[in-house]
Formats: C-alpha cells, structure tokens, sequence
C-alpha cells in the first residue's frame, strides 16, 4: 500500500521535478495546478499528504489550508506548505491555520523527501 | 451735529419757570396794596401791553439762556471733555500731556493732572529701567539660542493646548510657505502665524491620537515622553511630525514624576517625501529579488538535484535541462525588468514608530468601547512589549474589525490579547459564539474601512500590509471563541531612543513667539462673551477706485495686519494690490496713490479674496468705517462665494463709544490723540496698522465704561450708531 501525495503547484517546472522525485520513491503522485482543483482533487483522491504552494491562482494555498481543516472527513490529510513566501509571518500564518510543516522555497529535495516521509510516519529508506 | 445736552436745556427751561413766577409773585403783591380803583386802572393800563410783558420775559430768558449755555460751555463741557483726555493720559503706555485750556481752574486742573501723570510716568520709567536691566541677562541667553533656533535645520513649532501656534522658526514658515495654496500675499501667513490653529493644516484625529500616546507616557511617568506621526500634505507630501508635550507646571521637584497636564506641545516636522521614496524603492528592489527569485531557484535546484541520479533516462534528463535553462532565462529576465522598475516610482512603505504594548491595548480598550458600546476586556496582555506600528490605522483597523462583529454578528463582548511570538507580537481579538465564513473574513479584509459616515481609503489588508504583517481568523473550538490574530513588528530596541534634548531652557525666542498664549483656554465660552483683551482680530483696509461700490466701485489694494492676544504682529501682515478690471479715476490717485500702471498684472479681487478669507479666519474684522469696507467685501460674494461671516468692530463707532464730546473720529484725528506716529497713511497696510493701534487703544478705555466681551463692544457701537443715525 502505497502511500499517495498531491502536489498543488502551478508552476510546471516545480511539478516535473517533484512528480519525478516522489515517484521515484515509491509513492503515488497526483498534480492539481490551481487552487480549486487542488480542493476537488482532495476530495476525490484523498491523498494522505498534499504539497501545497501559497501562491495559486483562484485559490491561495492559505484558503485551500483553511477549507481542508474545516472538513472534518478531511483531517488526516498532512499539509506540507512550500512557498517562496519566506517572511517569518508567513509562516507563523500557515502553520497556524493547519498546515503540518512549512518549506520555504528553494528547498532540497533530501530535505523535502525526509520531511514527507516523517510526515507519513515512514522510515526514510534508501534516500541517496 | 453733536447732541445737546439735556440737562442744558433743563435748565434753561427751570430758569423760564422761575423768572415767570417771580414776575407773577411780585404782581401779586403790588396788586394787593392797591385800592380798587387803582387795581381798575392798572387793568385799564396794563391789560392792553399784556403782550410787552410775555416780550420782556423771553428776552429775559433768552439772556439767561445764553449766559447758561456760556457757562456750560465753560463748566460742564470744558470739564467733560478734561475728562476724557485725562482718560487717555491715564491708559497711556508712553508719557503724554494735556493742554492747559478753559478758565484758571481748569488750566490749574489739567497742570495738577499732568503733574499727576509726569510723577506716574516718572515712577513707571524707574520701574521699567529696574525691569530692562533684570530682564538683560535673560534676554541675552533668550537671544543666543534664538539665533540657534533660526538655524536648526528641522522647523519647530510649539502650539498651546488648544493647538494654536505660539512659536514657529523661519523654517517652518518656509515649509507652510510650500504647502499654502495662496498668492505671495500672505507669504504662508494665513496657515503659519502667531495665535492660528495648527488644525488647519493637520488632521485634529492623527494630532489628538497622539497627544493622548503623550498623556499616557506621561502618566506613567516617563523621562521624556514624546510621538511621531507621519501625514501627507496638501501635494502628496509626506510630513513626519514629532510631537512633545510642554508640561504645564515646572515647580515641583524634578524627580517627582509629573503628571501635571499639558499645557502645549511642540511639533518638529521634516518632510521627508524623498527620503520614504528612496527608501521603498530600495526595499520593493530587494524583495523583488529575493522572494521573486526563490521560486525559480528552487525549480532550478529540484531539476539540478534530479539530474544528479545516475539512472535518469535520457528524454527525463532533456526535461529537466530545459527547465534549468527556462528558469535561468526567466530569472535573467527578472533582474533586468526589476533593474529598470528602481527608477520608477513603487508605492510607499509607511514609516512606523514605536509604541509601548500595554499602550497600543489600552487605546484599543477604550477606542473600541467609545465606538462599539462594547465592553472590552483585556487579557493576557504583555505589558512590557515594545511594537512597531502605525498606531493609528492599526486601531482604526481593529475598530472597524469590532464594528463588523457586533454590527452583523451581534457580539457582545470582545477581548484582546497580545503576546510575543519570536520577533513578533500577535494581538487578538476576541469574541465567543459565532464564527464567520472564510469568504466573510475575506471580505472585511478587502473593504475600505469605514465608520459611519467617514470613511478612509484603506483597507485591513492595506494596514496590515504597511506593518509587514499578517492578519488571519482562527476558531478556538474548545473554548468556542473565535479571534482574529494580527502579527506585528517588534520594536528592535527596549523603548524609543529617547533624543537627547539637552537642557529644556533650550527652546527660546525665535523669530515668531508669544508664549503668552500658554494661559488661553478657549474652551467653554463663545466668541461672545470673551474678553476683548484675548480675542484675535485682523485689521484691515481697502483702498478704492471710489466710493460707490454699487456704482461699480472696486478694490485695489487691500492690507491687513493681526493681533493676537494683544499685540500687533507686523511680521504677519497682508498686503496685496489688485486689479479693478476698471479705469481708476484720475481724482482718486492722489488719495490713495495707486495709478493704472502699478496694478496691471495683479490678481483680480476673485483670487486674492480666498487668501485673505484664510488669512482672517477665526479672528474678528476690524476697520475703521468698516460698513465702507465690509460692503466692498459683501459685494464679491456673490461671484467668489466667499463670506465673511466673523464679528465686525468698528474703531469709528467704538471711538465715538468712548469719546462721545470729541468734535471729530477721523483716522488721523483719533491717531493724533492718541498719540499715534502715521506712517504710509493712505496705503491698504499702513491705514491698517494705524487703525490697529488706535484698537489696541481702545480696548482699555472700553474695558473702563464697563465694555469688556465682544457682545457688549458690539451692543455699545450699535447704540451709537442709531444715535448718530437719529441726529
């Protein structure tokens, strides 16, 4: 049973790097490109853990925090923030409106593996 | 036509009375000695020549008459008008004589007078001398630092608790100069001047918040408690204001805290529109860098980590490439674009000041219980924090916030928190029961703040924005309450550097003081009914093409001068020569002296009259004749819409209120008893200034008939009006 992370980002060149990465170790990947579509695709897929950009279009990433944390079938779904939004204010926001971790872009992706697997509550195997 | 006295005639007529019953009694007895046929025929005599008897009575009269109206002359009126000028010598502030006129007692009378008033003047030079050579010293030191006032690079004003200004330097003249909107008339006069209010030209709302910040600092006893403001001026210009209160006592002992009341403050402005420019633009540069950049290094550094694995296939390496060299393109891009947009002008990033935390949620507190009829409760408040805010669109800010919850959401009670969080400060809001949605939340965010009828251009976010914060709504489930938290800026330093003022004694004579002004306190009564001695007058003058206005008579020069708690400001005079938009008759230029040539190019009435509206504003007119002039000023307000709505005096009524036996209230024959110099008589200005003086006269003798507030000055010259009308 693998686990599955949505990655909502509308930047394709974040997306192609990340899909590849968490693919490659192991989980599956689905991609929302805004805001909205983000929320749906929650909702439908039920993802154990959604990377979440701030800075989308139609939807903030704060929004799509706050809406996922008001439904209550929707609890054990992690958030994991990425945003380029580095201000400590920021962050004390997201944190504060749910999201499980915040990563301020640029990140490493060893960081970003360990930080998801932690989040999962999986052993970080093999991470090279 | 002066009036005749009534009891003259009185006493002309008990004289008639008398010399008619005199001729009757003697009638009398001569009758009653005479035999019947006698009285028969002094009948047959007299009754014929009844008519010679009436006669010789009203010669009589007439003689006693005219010897009664010799010896009033020489008796009463004489003495009356004695009177009078002893009266002047007696409010003189310079020595001044009477002539010795009249009979030997009244010469002897006015000599013993000037005796009197030489012995006065004598004892009041000696007083003075004593007075000059204690004050010497003090004024030296008073002069030294006003020379370094006149120096100091930032302008001083210091203001009374009322806010009207007491003392400016030269530069903060020059600053008004550019922000006033008027001709060169009054030079930055009508909004910078001795005894004007400093709300002309600051919102009383910013100025009154932070004079509160100082009574708060003050109470809770700090060394120098002081604020600062940052307002935009008429242009856009950015004013910052450093406010200071003046403590109203200094006798106490110093280590005592003084919580003694304002009773001034001192404003020091510096624009500093170029220098927030300068500094935002360098600010949105950088954060145009940093923040902008990070997304692209971050898709740069996922790919470059990507490539790094030996057993990538090779269409993924191809992919991965092209979003390095995409990115790398993009950011290139970048830092061009926002190398060009530094020139350009980016939007201002607010100066922020520093405020004490237990402050900021006390005004809160209390703004939000004024305006909500709320109670407001405060909890968990770090009273020892040290903000960095705006104070006071952050409380409008969470005002409006409350106004909102209690307004649609029917809150009942609201409470505030603050606590440090790292380098920040959250300040919640509270209120249990009932959460909004998102999108309402969202939407209070958005809206332009407004409270009641005012409304401001602002938004939350805008606020928020200015302090670099943020503002989000939580939902405290356990405890069902539900807040609004703001995070905000630290002061970087335990407290504001307190400026190292030196010695107080420092903020002496400039160029521009009348400290003076500290004892007014307009507060409480009416124009009406304050004394004449402490109400603010402008003086004026016109001159005129001639003396018809209806008749299509106009302006061509008007002048003015102030006073303002008694004394006459020449250094904030106006004078200002205008174009008739008319011939000036050839008979009126040796009047006044102003020929065609010399008011070509100057202004029309229409643009000069809303400068000296202001210049005039809350003060009372003053001219001598001012019907005349009023009606020129009267005529005008049709097409400029400019009113003159303050009190009226008129020195050639109150003259005649005061002087009632003077033959003439002419401008140069009241200035010559006065004693007055006349200098440019007949110009605007110099007519002004000389009616000036004679007012400042006047106020004493009126003050000595009983006549001390503006209503009873008016009254008086209102009942010699009808009297001169009547006669």
């Amino acid at each position: 049973m693998t686990a599955k992370i949505l990655i909502a980002d509308d930047e394709p060149n974040i997306v192609i790097s990340l899909e590849y990465l968490l693919q490659r170790e192991g989980y599956t990947v689905v991609v929302a490109r805004d805001g909205n579509e983000a929320l749906s695709s929650i909702a439908t897929e039920r993802p154990d853990l959604v990377l979440l950009d701030v800075m989308m279009p139609h939807k903030s990433g704060f929004e799509v925090c706050q809406a996922v944390r008001a439904d209550a079938a929707l609890q054990a779904t992690k958030i994991l923030m990425l945003t380029a939004k580095g201000r400590e204010t920021d962050v004390a926001k997201g944190l504060a409106l749910g999201a499980n971790a915040y990563m301020t872009k640029p990140f490493s992706t060893r960081e970003l593996v360990q930080k998801v697997a932690e989040l999962l509550g999986r052993p970080t195997e093999g991470s090279a | 036509m002066k009036k005749i006295d009534p009891r003259l005639l009185l006493a002309v007529g008990v004289a008639g009375l008398v010399m008619a019953a005199w001729l009757l009694l003697m009638g009398v007895v001569v009758w009653s000695t005479l035999q019947p046929a006698e009285r028969a025929a002094v009948g047959e005599v007299l009754a014929p020549r009844a008519a010679l008897v009436v006669l010789g009575w009203l010669a009589g009269l007439a003689v006693v008459g005219g010897a009664l109206q010799v010896l009033y002359r020489r008796y009463v009126g004489a003495p009356a008008r004695l009177l009078e000028e002893t009266r002047v010598v007696l409010a003189a502030t310079t020595p001044q004589q009477l002539k010795p006129r009249g009979t030997a007692e009244m010469q002897a009378l006015a000599t013993a007078v000037n005796e009197l008033a030489a012995q006065r003047d004598g004892l009041r030079a000696d007083m003075d001398a004593q007075v000059a050579q204690a004050s010497h010293s003090v004024q030296q030191e008073k002069n030294r630092l006003a020379a370094l006032m006149a120096e100091l690079n930032q302008s001083v004003v210091v203001c009374n608790r009322d806010g009207r200004i007491l003392l400016y330097n030269q530069r903060a003249r020059q600053q008004f100069r550019t922000l006033s909107q008027g001709t060169a008339a009054a030079a930055g006069a009508e909004l910078m001047g001795i005894g004007r209010s400093v709300y002309a030209v600051f919102d009383r709302q910013v100025l009154s918040h932070a004079l509160e910040r100082i009574h708060q600092a003050m109470a809770r006893g700090a060394p120098s408690p002081s604020a600062q403001f940052v307002t935009t001026a008429q242009g856009g210009q950015l004013l910052r204001v450093q406010v200071a209160p003046v403590r109203a006592a200094q006798d106490h002992p110093a280590d005592t805290p003084s919580t003694a009341a304002l009773s001034g403050f001192v404003l020091m402005l510096e624009n500093v529109t170029q220098s927030v420019q300068e500094e935002s633009e360098r600010d949105q540069l950088l954060h145009g860098l940093t923040e902008g950049s990070r997304s692209s290094l971050a898709n740069i550094q996922a790919a470059v980590d990507m490539l790094g694995y030996a057993d990538l296939e090779p269409a993924m390496r191809e992919r991965f490439l092209a979003v390095v060299r995409d990115e790398v393109g993009t950011m290139g891009q970048r830092v061009n674009d926002l190398a060009q947009r530094a020139t350009q002008r980016l939007k201002t990033r607010w100066p922020l000041e520093e405020m004490l935390g237990a402050d900021l949620a006390n005004a809160a507190q209390r703004q939000i219980t004024a305006h909500c009829q709320r109670t407001v409760t405060l909890d968990d408040v770090d009273a020892s924090l040290w903000l960095k805010v705006d104070s006071y669109t952050l409380l409008q800010a969470l005002t409006y916030l409350a106004h909102r919850l209690v307004d649609e959401f029917e809150v009942r009670f609201l409470q505030l928190r603050l606590q440090p969080v790292g380098a920040h400060a959250q300040l919640d809001l509270v209120w249990s029961g009932q959460a909004m949605s998102n999108e309402t939340v969202m939407s209070w965010e958005m809206d332009a703040m407004r409270f009641g009828t005012e409304r401001t251009p602002l938004t939350v976010r805008d606020v928020i924005e200015r302090h670099g914060g943020e503002m989000w709504f939580e939902r405290d489930r356990v405890r069902h309450q539900a807040f609004f938290r703001f995070l905000l800026p630290l002061a970087s330093v335990q407290g504001p550097v307190e400026s190292a003022l030196g010695d107080e004694s420092s903020y002496s004579r400039p160029e521009y003081y009348d400290f003076d002004l500290f004892q007014m306190d307009e507060q409480g009564s009416a124009l009406d009914d304050r004394p004449l001695s402490e109400l603010a007058y402008t003086v004026f003058d016109t001159e005129t093409t001639g003396l018809n206005p209806a008749g299509g008579d106009a302006i061509i020069q008007l002048g003015a001068a102030r006073i303002v708690n008694g004394k006459l400001l020449r250094q904030e005079t106006f004078e200002q020569l205008v174009d008739p938009g008319r011939h000036i008759p050839e008979a009126s230029i040796p009047i006044h002296g102003i020929s065609q040539d010399m008011v070509a190019g100057k202004p029309r009435i229409a643009q000069v009259l809303p400068v000296f509206h202001a210049y005039a504003q809350d003060t009372v007119l003053v001219a001598h004749n001012a019907a005349f002039d009023m009606r020129f000023l009267q005529l005008q307000e049709a097409t400029t819409g400019i009113a003159f709505h303050q009190p009226v005096l008129d020195t050639l009524l109150l003259s005649a209120v005061v002087h009632p036996h003077q033959e003439s209230h002419r401008l140069e024959a009241i200035a010559e008893r006065f004693n007055i110099t006349i200098l440019g008589r007949h110009t605007a200005l110099g007519d002004a200034l000389v009616t000036a003086e004679i007012w400042l006269r006047l106020i004493p003798l009126l003050q000595e008939q009983g006549i001390h507030t503006l209503r009873q000055a008016r009254e008086a010259a209102q009942k010699t009006y009808y009297a001169r009308l009547k006669y």
